[in-house]
């Protein structure tokens, strides 16, 4: 089901609509914003200067620097006043970026996630789990008032104590689990353990995954784990823009169909800065169009992927981006080679003899880094001879994917640690000694 | 024929000690372990009076572990008797993928074979008269 009719516009009626918004964006933020002002004097642009789609390239791009620059509230472009919820990012790296949406935002945010369900193959007659950590993170909230707003019945379980999501999950027959990857694939492990089969035992039908990439190799994973029938698809969205929503996969599996008629996508060269043509990979860069609280200009997303602008066969025609191949700050650069940590997923993965989890070690010795992969062991064996055999095989696809030599350390089943929210599964370990290097 | 339990083990501090916990909890009482290793990892392989309650727990407990089928061939407590049947092993072309010593005490002791074809084995064994225990001998 096609949720809104924004969502089939025609090429024409989308870029009339983006144009009109973008305007009326760029002189509100000119506005309101003194921060926003003040670049845009800087680089001698003004409000009016806006006349086609191609004048956004005209604007100053946002980074998570400038939020940060004017933690917590320096950007929003309402008084504090009209602010009825805020959010924040976890802030790993940093001061946390904040968040704030005005009743409207939160509106357009639910109806937003309504769309994306709708793509994933949602209904009002879901029974939906929210095994997201409920929060300062935008993840839980955002599903949650997106299903609710179809009709689907929520169940706000949050994460952790697993054994217990399992019983609400057998117990009052949930039909959709939102979750990330990992911690979808850690739920069907304990399902396992405790004796429940998730393929038979429980009723799911569709998984919306989010807050984490989900490559092929994960999503044949939990099919696996989950069964053949049950509809996996990924969305996207970070905190900055809004939270999910900004784009979500439709059941053609063909890429993420952005929510353009409030996000306008570019892809750019990340070092020069310069706007790529249609079908090139690139930094995704999205201006928000209808935010009222925190309306971010050309927002630097760090997300590496391409646009489409063919329709979709589902019948939208909105823009699609491809699934992500990493985020340009997750890269690990070892002996001057690019590794996004999919790359070593996606090996992990088709070696049948390991489980999913894994952790990327990366060290230096002396002039030199060493790059191990924990593994765990998923056969039991009495040979050494079949334990070498399995640490070759993942050594040599290492190899040929990544053109790099890597150490495997096989370990028992369940040693390496699980995670319920986005799984941090690197440890670059050269940081400590080696200061403004590494990744 | 016998059933050893073999399990998996990092070469991490402690580990052992935890496969041991586990056997003791379960009530399994160990009659003879071999613990080989490379720098990684190792396969420590038990000889146990319960080996299916042995494996169990420790599948629980998390461990990559299996049951798998060794001889305990009996021979004299004196010197070239392993010779012997060593030699017939090697005239016969059996391959043995490991071994390691166990002994009851008393005049008698035992070795514990594992090859990769068992009916061989069993009929080479058979032909030259050399004893091996039972399942029901080891508990």
């Amino acid at each position: 089901m096609i949720w809104s009719k924004e969502e089939t516009l025609s090429r024409a009626e989308m870029e009339k609509l983006q144009l009109e918004r973008l305007q009326e964006t760029v002189k509100r933020v000119y506005e309101k914003v003194p921060y926003y002002r003040a670049k845009m004097d800087e680089k001698g642009v003004k409000p009016e200067d806006i006349k086609t789609l191609q004048d956004l390239q005209k604007l100053p791009f946002t980074t998570k620097q400038d939020m940060r620059d004017t933690y917590p509230f320096g950007l929003f472009a309402v008084p504090r006043d009209e602010i009825v919820r805020i959010h924040a990012s976890s802030g790993t790296t940093g001061k946390p970026t904040v968040v704030g949406y005005t009743r409207g935002d939160l509106d357009t945010w639910t109806d937003c996630v309504s769309r994306i369900a709708c793509m994933g193959g949602a209904t009002s007659k879901d029974v939906s789990q929210i095994c997201f950590g409920y929060g300062m993170f935008t993840g839980a909230l955002g599903l949650h008032y997106g299903l609710e707003n179809i009709g689907s019945a929520i169940v706000p379980s949050s994460t952790g104590n697993s054994e217990k999501q399992l019983m609400y999950m057998k117990d009052f027959n949930t039909t959709l689990l939102v979750a990330t990857p990992s911690y979808a694939l850690r739920l069907a492990e304990v399902a396992r353990e405790i004796g429940i089969d998730p393929k038979t035992d429980l009723s799911i039908k569709t998984a919306l995954v989010g807050s984490e990439l989900l490559t092929d190799a994960m999503r044949e994973e939990m099919h696996l784990a989950w069964g053949r029938d049950v509809n996996i698809t990924s969305n996207y969205g970070m905190s900055e823009l809004m939270g999910p929503g900004v784009s979500g996969e439709c059941l053609e599996h063909c890429g993420m169909h952005i929510n353009e008629d409030y996000f306008l996508p570019e892809i750019i060269d990340s070092v020069t800065g310069e706007v790529l043509p249609a079908g090139e990979k690139g930094e995704l860069v999205i201006t928000c169009i209808k935010k009222e609280g925190l309306p971010l200009i050309r927002y630097r997303t760090k997300d590496v992927t391409r646009l489409f602008y063919e329709p979709c066969a589902c019948g939208r025609t909105t823009c699609r981006m491809e699934n992500l191949s990493g985020r340009s700050d997750d890269m690990l650069k070892i002996r001057g080679v690019n590794v996004f940590p999919g790359q070593i997923e996606e090996v992990v993965l088709s070696v049948e003899e390991l489980g999913p989890h894994y952790e990327i070690i990366v060290e230096r010795e002396g002039y030199t880094d060493k790059l191990t992969v924990r593994v765990e062991l998923n056969k039991e064996t009495d040979s050494f001879a079949e334990l070498q055999r399995i640490e070759k095989v993942t050594k040599n696809k290492l190899k040929v994917v990544l053109g790099l030599d890597a150490k495997i350390r096989l370990e028992s089943p369940n040693t390496l640690q699980r995670f319920e929210g986005k799984a941090k599964r690197i440890k670059d370990l050269r940081k400590v000694n080696t200061k403004g290097e590494g990744k | 024929m016998t059933k050893q339990i073999s399990v998996f083990i990092e070469n991490r501090k402690g580990r052992l000690g935890e496969i041991l916990d586990v056997l003791k909890e379960a009530g399994v009482n160990i009659l003879s372990l071999s613990l080989s290793d490379t720098a990684e990892y190792g396969l420590l392989r038990i000889l146990s009076d319960k080996p299916k309650d042995g494996k169990e727990a420790l599948s629980k407990a998390g461990f990559s572990c299996m049951l798998s089928d060794v001889f305990i061939i009996n021979l004299p407590h004196t010197p070239g008797s392993l010779q012997n049947i060593l030699r017939v092993i090697a005239d016969e072309e059996l391959n043995v993928e490991y071994m390691y010593g166990l002994s009851f005490g008393g005049d008698e002791a035992s070795i514990v074979v594992k090859t990769s074809d068992i009916e061989k084995a069993e009929d080479v064994f058979a032909r030259h008269a050399i004893k091996t225990l039972g399942e029901e001998s080891c508990m």
